[in-house]
């Protein structure tokens, strides 16, 4: 078991034929997730790598070929209006990979989105794999395990160096999930973690938060009050100035407030185990774990 | 995108909010002249990008034509942050009988737009959501309806008692909303909203920094940028797509991703070392970037040993490796360089640098901690 990707996902990838898109098509179906689509505007009925059916409409795949979630690749300008079709055509989970898309147009997207009943997991995210199922985006399949360990982020390269840790150490992952670095986002880290608690497969969760936001704040509030499942958690940029963006979008600490130390007490207030470096979430996760 | 005021301001002018009228000006002959226009008595406010400007005594009052001359004198080539002041603003100094504040953010928890007012305005909101919380109003508006009206007009009751004040200030916040839409900003305030002696509503200052993914296409917006008050290495990063900021410690660092490049300066300062900066190549990275990436780091004196920290995913091990063998081929390094690398590609990127005579970890704390060593030895 797994949470939002497992052997039940039927992938349409939009932008198939873009080079981010075909690239991590490929990456996907190598790893043997179900890609039953691709949708490129004007290249309907041709043929991806010769096999998997390319569509005009997002529509046209979830009704000829049975997709039920979707991974975009297609570039800022146009991903807004993605992620708007597959939630008209009835895909219930979206994972938006583009990163630069303006926080004010996600703003105006997620009511819709959610009024459909879909979930979106992104922007500007790594996407989510669930090592041995499934994997929808651009985690590197190489440093996953099968495994317990359920990990969400806010990062991409440092959830693999995290992963990677994990996995040298056998401790196997359920699902690796990135939420994206963005202000404004579809799956926020309550989200996974209620589905982390939820998901029998899973023994014990990592949370990597950075600065900006209160969201790490009330992910403590969530698992002191409702996780039984241990949770350590690491927070990027402890040494990052106040009012600077540090890459992110989301990842600035205005006046006081998003700042490491801040986040780093909340955690531990709520019980979580915090990491003070990478390097430190083996031996965390294992004393908190009791083996 | 930070504006300056004195941009922010026309934007607001342009949406009908009263704003007083002012001019820019970077001589104190140029400001002599303007508070002449002016009516005599004036404010001249330095025009950079810093928050803390009058206490840095980048605000100040002139009495007179003269006196504009004078204290422009003062302000003109000040450093504020770092930053030297190239332009003033020179504003009528308003008779003010008091100070509101307004603002609009994009709230991350409620996932929309937070139209924000205040009547203790003149000072740090943030200040005042510290001290006194119950002074700051809100509202959050559903962004397919906008701004409502009886929001605006709840809001501004909290403001003022007079039903003219209160329409004024309902009519200023409706307006400072599509100003808000059309730029494509993520904050836009007006601090302080002031009245007048007469009983006159008007914007006294104006702040408002826009989405850097709205500029693309809002070319009106992007070329407002200002690159003489932005540090010269962070322009240069910026047009090289690489992600970069200045810090002062010795250790330079150039990762993938900004959750790696923020956990490496973490796990520097950890070794007891000082990060130089942050620096993203960002995710597809091909060898040029590195060749800027290595340029920029290097520009910077305080750098003792460079630190390369490289999480292949997306980004291929061995197109940095490239990178560095083309831009240490051009111009050889005066200063060590540690390099950690794994995942994609990773055997052909080590092959790579061995040959060109360079050695490579795979481990981050080892390469952090090495970095921190030497960095120390050239102390």
């Amino acid at each position: 078991m797994s949470i939002f990707v497992n052997r039940e996902t039927r992938l349409v990838v939009q932008g198939i034929t873009g080079r981010d898109g075909s690239f991590h098509a490929r990456q996907m179906m190598e790893y043997g997730t179900a890609v039953v689509a691709g949708v490129t505007p004007g290249k309907g009925g041709q043929k991806f790598e010769g096999r998997v059916p390319i569509f005009d409409t997002v529509a046209e795949a979830v009704a000829e070929a049975g997709a039920n979630t979707s991974v975009i690749y297609v570039p800022a300008r146009f991903a807004v209006d993605a992620i708007l079709e597959a939630a008209d055509a009835g895909i219930s989970l979206i994972v938006c990979i583009t990163e630069g898309i303006p926080v004010l147009d996600m703003v105006r997207a997620l009511p819709y989105v959610r009024e459909r009943g879909c979930r979106l997991i992104g922007p500007n995210c790594p996407g989510a794999i669930s090592p041995g199922e499934s994997k929808v985006g651009i985690i590197p399949a190489q440093i996953c395990r099968p495994g317990s360990i359920g990990v969400v982020s806010r990062s991409g390269t440092l959830t693999y160096e995290i992963v990677h840790q994990l996995s040298r150490a056998g401790l196997g992952q359920s699902t690796c999930i990135g939420i994206g670095g963005d202000p404004i986002i579809g799956t926020s880290f309550i989200d996974c973690l209620a589905a982390f608690e939820a998901d029998p497969a899973t023994e014990a969760v990592v949370l990597i938060g950075e600065i900006g936001g209160t969201d790490e704040q009330e992910a403590a509030r969530y698992v002191k009050e409702h996780m039984t499942k241990p949770v350590v958690g690491f927070i990027a940029g402890q040494t990052a100035p106040p009012g600077r963006r540090m890459g992110h979008a989301g990842a600035i600490i205005s006046g006081s407030s998003g700042t490491a130390a801040e986040k780093m007490e909340a955690l531990r207030k709520a019980g979580i185990g915090v990491m003070a470096r990478p390097a430190e979430v083996v031996p965390l996760l294992r004393e908190r774990m009791g083996r | 995108m930070n504006l300056h005021e004195y941009q922010a301001r026309a934007l607001l002018k342009a949406a009908g909010i009263p704003v007083p009228d002012g001019e820019v000006v970077t001589t104190p002959e140029e400001a002599e002249a303007a508070a002449r226009r002016l009516g005599g008595k004036v404010v001249i406010k330095a025009q950079v990008h810093a928050g803390g400007r009058g206490k840095a005594g980048g605000v100040k009052l002139a009495g007179s034509p003269e006196e504009a001359r004078a204290r422009a004198r003062d302000i003109l080539g000040m450093t504020i942050k770092g930053l030297v002041v190239k332009r003033v603003l020179v504003v009528p100094a308003a008779e003010i009988a008091s100070e509101s504040y307004a603002g609009i953010i994009v709230d991350r928890a409620s996932q929309k737009p937070v139209v924000m007012v205040s009547p203790a305005g003149g000072i740090d909101i943030e200040e005042v959501a510290a001290r006194t919380p119950e002074k700051i109003f809100r509202v959050a508006v559903d962004p397919r309806y906008g701004l409502l009206p009886h929001q605006a007009m709840g809001l501004a009751f909290k403001l003022y008692r007079q039903i003219d004040q209160v329409r004024a200030a309902a009519r200023i916040l409706e307006q400072l909303y599509r100003v808000f839409i059309d730029a494509g900003a993520s904050l836009v305030e007006i601090n302080p909203l002031a009245t007048t002696p007469d009983g006159k509503v008007l914007a006294l200052d104006a702040k408002l920094v826009v989405d850097d993914n709205e500029l693309e296409r809002r070319p009106e917006i992007a070329a407002m940028r200002d690159l003489d008050s932005e540090a010269p290495e962070e322009v240069r990063a910026r047009e090289a797509g690489l992600s970069y900021i200045k810090l002062d410690g010795t250790v330079g660092c150039c990762v993938n991703g900004a959750g790696l490049a923020m956990a490496t300066m973490d796990l520097v300062k950890y070794y007891g070392g000082e990060p130089a900066n942050f620096l993203d190549i960002g995710g597809s990275s091909n060898p040029q970037k590195v060749v800027a990436a290595l340029e920029i780091i290097t520009a910077d004196k305080n750098v003792r040993v460079i630190l390369f920290n490289i999480f292949g995913g997306i980004t291929r091990c061995d197109d940095v490796a490239r990178g560095i063998v083309e831009a240490t081929g051009k111009t050889p390094l005066d200063r060590p360089l540690v390099i950690r690398l794994t995942g994609t590609n990773e055997d052909q990127a080590v092959a790579i640098l061995k040959e060109a005579g360079f050695s490579a970890l795979t481990d981050m704390d080892e390469a952090v901690r090495q970095a921190v060593a030497l960095a120390k030895e050239r102390a």
